[in-house]
């Protein structure tokens, strides 16, 4: 089950306003696990719907970051086609990760986090396309290394497998981004 | 005269080694440290806080980080101590921390990881210095 899955099914949506109405948010963890036939894992869900929720959001926190600094990229007169329509395709890719990061949050039961009225970039040290472009490389690797490392630790397999998606998206950003400031796109065999 | 001449050079030799393994430790610390980039940056607060001044700070305590209640009553100094126990898994040093991670598995990737947070953390180096806002 995709996070799209989770964000878009309406079934859920009832389930979760019953189970909250009665039990609050670790029932609605559990409804979502019931949702995806996995009764096994609904019945010991418990505790780890809260820290899914936490993880989503922390995860979410970032995408919503990250579609800011690429508004900073975009804005800044810096990016020529076409690197400024990679930047902008790239950004809708967060901006949809952020939206369905959301709405999976609240379908646990969860409270999304907002986006921050301000984000501090390091704007004085981008000063051609190339210091964009590795700035963006350097967020895209470290989104990498922040799904990597939350993939093992979601309490539901299947919001694992989802983030892994996202891993795989934003991996790819990183190496296009690498290749566009004439780096080896793909670095080594594995990512940490 | 020269045996004593030998045991300068070795002590030299040690010196230099040693600063060299150091140097290492902190290269190596600070490509451990690119794993951390989506959240974190030195200077500023980003979907996490910031790190300089990291070594020696009560966690939980950066005015204006909207931290976890977790973290905040963690009671944790960060020293090279807690952080080997909280980067080892975060999830477990620190329940309900926000940060959802595995943990940097590898004992000499940690301490890499701790001494280049400790060196370009501090107060005297440069990216701190000239941190935004300061």
């Amino acid at each position: 089950m995709s996070f799209l899955a989770f964000a878009n099914d309406p079934a859920l949506r009832a389930s979760r306003r019953a189970f909250l109405g009665k039990s609050g948010f670790v029932l609605s963890g559990a409804a979502v696990a019931l949702l995806a036939g996995r009764d096994a894992l609904a019945a010991k869900a418990g505790t780890s719907a809260e820290a899914d929720v936490r993880i989503l959001n922390t995860a979410l926190g970032a995408e919503l970051e990250a579609v800011a600094a690429y508004q900073v990229g975009a804005e800044s007169g810096l990016l020529a086609k076409p690197a400024l329509d990679l930047a902008v395709t790239f950004q809708g890719h967060h901006r949809e990760h952020a939206d369905v990061l959301a709405k999976t949050i609240a379908r646990l039961g969860g409270r999304a986090v907002s986006a921050k009225a301000k984000y501090t970039f390091p704007v004085e040290t981008l000063k051609s396309q190339a210091d964009v472009l590795r700035f963006a490389a350097m967020l895209e690797k470290g989104a990498v290394s922040a799904y990597l490392g939350a993939v093992p630790v979601f309490g539901d397999r299947d919001l694992a497998k989802a983030a892994a998606s996202i891993l795989g998206d934003e991996a790819m950003h990183w190496a296009i981004l690498r290749q566009a400031v004439g780096e080896a796109p793909v670095p080594s065999a594995f990512v940490a | 005269m020269a045996r004593a001449a030998l045991a300068l050079a070795a002590v030299a030799l040690a010196a230099i080694g040693a600063g060299a393994a150091a140097a290492q430790e902190t290269a190596n610390g600070e490509a451990i440290y690119s794993r951390c980039a989506a959240c974190h940056a030195l200077a500023y607060d980003r979907t996490g806080p910031r790190h300089c001044g990291l070594i020696g700070r009560r966690a939980g305590s950066l005015p204006g980080f909207d931290y976890s209640e977790a973290m905040k009553r963690s009671r944790l100094t960060w020293d090279a101590k807690t952080l080997d126990r909280f980067l080892a898994d975060p999830m477990k040093a620190v329940p309900g921390t926000s940060m959802g991670y595995a943990g940097v598995k590898d004992s000499k990737e940690r301490a890499d990881l701790i001494a280049w947070l400790r060196e370009a953390g501090s107060a005297a180096s440069a990216e701190c210095r000239n941190r935004p806002g300061r």
